[in-house]
């Protein structure tokens, strides 16, 4: 039986020779990421925006009426609503923001929303209401914090696992690496200004874990590598590094590929945002891994004489007892 | 490594069928299977957005907890001040910034004004609750301590749960979660529930019922302008009342909160044909009510719900039977709700919804099915994947995930964690992710064997070798996980609890497993050259 190579054997791809393109290419992306976000925004939801949502589907039309659904919740008078498509062509969201001082008056943003779902109904008798979610200027914000602080823990923790396991350079490496990984997902969400809610942080975070996965698989690789051989320029030996994982890259990105397209395409309309972050983020996690978490090690002064004191234990009292310590 | 004595093997298999077992229930559920009724069943809980029903998070102001104890306060030391022997009296009473000031007219009486005030700050536990200090030899001024307010806030909402509760139970809904969280929300979620808006009149309604004189002093033009004279506040009509848009100045003391009642029913008056509420005191109220209606024969009272004139009807004979009607131009939805909340207690504080989620039922279903063909199609792909690169290795890993797919809805049905859409997601991840295991350590082998390794030491080997980083792969993965369970509300929380036992469970199969499989073939088949 043959068995499939996707990655052939011995590869001998001069990754680092880039490193300097690529790295400025990464950094590119890091801060026209940070302008992406700090000049178009992201489209919170109203989970982090607040307000009033209402999810309907339209059951008997291929596509939802979206500009006359905005023009007739926003002749209501709640101010101008969000309306757009959630899912399928024939679902919609649409938020209308909660006048001020709503969370003293129980009751006052159900209100809101009953009238909203009202007015539509009596105009297109087709809607289905699907759900509505309410969040309080309070929560809303509560939860951007939250946010913040959640994704700020994560990658913190985990660098943190990474040195402690590794050397502080490596830790270092993998904290930019995850730095590269968010950056970038917050600025394709604000290009593109899907919507930014909830599912996508939970998303975010998720990829904080598994973008890394590759990187410990270098670095595993590295430092096992550094033991090695120690003559061999750092350079090199990276570029052997990443060669003799290469396959091991490749293939657990694309495992966890082919899971997430099916996804994707059949899977729970309101699940495609998260989804695509996850994708989105797995690919950048695995180019990540190559040219941020690498080349990095080599300008923090990473050298093969660098890891004489990570032998384990064992391996000294092996030495010694062959005679060699 | 490869060594799987008998004893092993069989726990190993004990271990994997009983969790596996575990998911079966859970999946002719979803199948639309009929489980045997006689056999135990566990069941993986849906969450709210899978199986629809209504998430609502109430929240408390702290500030009327405050305003409440301040009025009870004042109460408290209106009356002590009067019935003590002789009378205390007092003016200039304020609860102006939060403190019950006063001043004492005779200087003289502040000993006998302290000795009875003082018992009355101290609460049941042995929190200091209020200050008493004086002002000038003659003004006396109460504040509240934080540990008296924060004590005042954790009884108010231990009470409100319970009220909270005693209201849903009333629905009639199925497994209702109602928890306090932090300190001053409660989180409610009925799954299932068909009327969401019932739920949410029911529970935004303090139902704080108060019987209080009418002020009949005042003057008209005055009240519409909402200037209130001494002694009296103001408060607005009911919308829905005939006399919806005006106001009423009441007398500020001396009325009754519905507090102590015994029962409380809808009905209809059979003369008006209105909707009403019969409410029924027990002995402590009956008696005040009866006091009340009795001393003010022909004069009218105003019955006031939340902060609202529901009717001011006169009091045309005393009223002492204990049993009372409140009127109110009610719907028979709306005196039904007030029948409920009354029945189940005042909340001792309002509370206000400050998150709502509803999901209607019909997206749930639809969601599960769209998430469970994209599982399949994604579980095929990836074991497809596998068994073309890794051949043989692939099978065993293929086994394994199924095994680990089983043990993760398993384990989730056990412990009763709960399914949500997100955690779906989190099903598919881990499906894409748990072979990652077993990449790792087939390329290991794969390198040990071109590197010439004989076929029982490459495989050690890549067991051994790989296994560092497969922990630490999956231990930032952990650590990622606990951040989102950490962050996360509901939905996210059940995607943090799939991908948090997915590793365990891929780990375990991925690792173990394969490697008893890998064992078994061979010791029985002692291949002098592996197919990798």
């Amino acid at each position: 039986m043959k068995l499939l190579k996707l990655v052939p054997d011995n590869t001998n791809i001069k990754f680092l020779k880039l490193r300097v393109p690529f790295f400025v290419l990464s950094l590119v992306l890091i801060f026209g990421s940070w302008a992406a976000v700090a000049v178009n925004g992201l489209n919170f939801g109203v989970d982090f925006a607040g307000g009033q949502e209402v999810r309907m589907t339209f059951q008997s039309r291929e596509q939802a009426p979206i500009p006359s659904l905005r023009e007739l919740v926003g002749g209501l008078g709640y101010g101008e609503p969000v309306v757009q498509e959630f899912g399928a062509p024939n679902q919609v969201s649409i938020r209308v923001p909660l006048p001020d001082g709503v969370e003293d008056t129980p009751g006052a943003a159900t209100a809101i929303g009953d009238k909203v779902i009202a007015a539509i109904a009596a105009q297109y008798p087709d809607a289905r209401r699907d759900g509505n979610d309410t969040v309080s200027g309070k929560v809303a914000g509560e939860f951007r914090n939250s946010a913040i602080l959640a994704l700020l823990a994560a990658m913190a923790a985990v660098s943190v696992y990474i040195w402690v396991r590794f050397e502080w350079q490596f830790g270092v490496g993998a904290m930019f690496a995850l730095v590269h990984d968010v950056s970038v997902t917050l600025g394709l969400f604000a290009l593109t200004q899907m919507e930014f809610s909830l599912q996508i942080v939970a998303a975010i975070l998720a990829i904080i874990g598994y973008s890394l996965n590759d990187t410990i698989v270098v670095y595993d690789r590295i430092r096992e590598n550094l033991k090695k051989y120690r003559k061999m320029p750092m350079n090199e030996l990276l570029d052997l590094s990443v060669n003799e994982t290469l396959a091991r890259t490749v293939m657990t990105s694309l495992t966890l590929f082919v899971a997430l397209i099916p996804l994707l395409i059949f899977g729970p309309p309101s699940l495609f945002g998260m989804v695509a972050a996850i994708t989105v983020g797995l690919f950048i996690g695995t180019y990540s891994s190559i040219y941020m978490a690498g080349p990095l090690l080599i300008w923090m002064g990473v050298t093969t004489d660098s890891f004489v004191p990570t032998e384990s234990a064992v391996d000294r009292q092996d030495k010694i007892a062959r005679g060699q310590g | 490594m490869l060594d799987f004595p008998l004893w092993k093997k069989l726990s190993l298999w004990a271990m994997t069928l009983a969790a596996s077992l575990l998911a079966l229930p859970s999946l002719f559920n979803v199948s639309g299977l009929d489980w045997p009724s006689a056999l135990p069943d566990p069941q993986v809980n849906l969450g709210l957005d899978l199986a629809g029903g209504s998430h609502l998070l109430l929240e408390a102001k702290a500030s009327d907890v405050r305003a409440q104890r301040l009025e009870n306060m004042e109460e408290t030391v209106r009356q002590l001040m009067r019935n003590a022997k002789p009378r205390i009296r007092i003016g200039d009473v304020s609860t102006a910034g939060g403190q019950l000031s006063f001043i004492l007219e005779n200087a003289a009486d502040i000993d006998r004004a302290r000795g009875l005030i003082e018992p009355a700050m101290q609460g049941a536990t042995t929190v200091r609750e209020w200050e008493l200090n004086v002002v000038d030899g003659q003004r006396m001024v109460l504040s509240q301590t934080d540990a008296g307010v924060n004590q005042a806030i954790d009884d108010a909402m231990a009470s409100a749960t319970e009220v909270v509760r005693r209201r849903i139970d009333e629905l009639g809904t199925r497994e209702p979660t109602i928890i306090r969280q932090g300190d001053t929300r409660i989180v409610v979620q009925v799954p299932g529930l068909q009327d969401p808006e019932a739920l949410k009149a029911l529970v935004g309604q303090t139902a704080q019922l108060e019987f209080k004189l009418v002020d009949l002093n005042a003057l008209p033009s005055n009240v519409q302008a909402g200037i209130a004279p001494a002694g009296s506040e103001i408060f607005p009509f009911a919308p829905g009342t005939p006399e919806q848009g005006s106001f009423l100045a009441v007398r500020r003391l001396g009325g009754i909160r519905g507090e102590n009642l015994t029962g409380a029913q809808a009905g209809v008056n059979p003369q008006t044909n209105q909707n009403i509420v019969n409410i029924t005191f027990d002995a402590q109220g009956g008696a005040k009510f009866a006091k009340l209606t009795t001393e003010n024969v022909n004069k009218p009272f105003a019955i006031i719900l939340d902060g609202q004139v529901l009717s001011a009807p006169n009091i045309n004979e005393p009223i002492i039977g204990g049993s009372a009607q409140i009127s109110g131009s009610f719907t028979p939805e709306s005196a039904n709700n007030l029948a409920i909340a009354l029945r189940s207690g005042a909340l001792p504080v309002p509370l206000a919804v400050v998150e709502e989620r509803t999901v209607g039922p019909d997206l749930g279903a639809d969601s599960i099915r769209k998430g469970l063909i994209a599982m399949g199609i994604g579980s095929l792909a990836v074991i497809a994947l596998m068994i073309a690169t890794y051949g043989r290795f692939g099978v065993y890993a293929t086994v394994a995930l199924v095994f680990n797919v089983l043990m993760l809805l398993g384990i989730m049905a056990l412990g009763g964690f709960t399914l949500t859409l997100p955690g779906i997601a989190g099903f598919v991840i881990t499906i894409g992710a748990a072979v990652d295991a077993n990449v790792l350590i087939n390329e290991r082998i794969r390198e040990e064997r071109a590197r010439g390794r004989k076929v029982v030491a490459a495989v050690e080997t890549g067991y051994k070798e790989a296994s560092r980083a497969i922990f630490d792969a999956n231990l930032t993965n952990v650590i990622s996980g606990v951040a989102l369970f950490a962050f996360g509300s509901g939905p996210v929380k059940g995607f943090a609890v799939v991908l948090i036992i997915g590793i365990v469970t891929s780990v375990f199969t991925g690792v173990t497993l394969t490697r008893m499989f890998v064992a078994g073939w061979l010791r029985k088949a002692r291949p002098n050259d592996i197919v990798i």
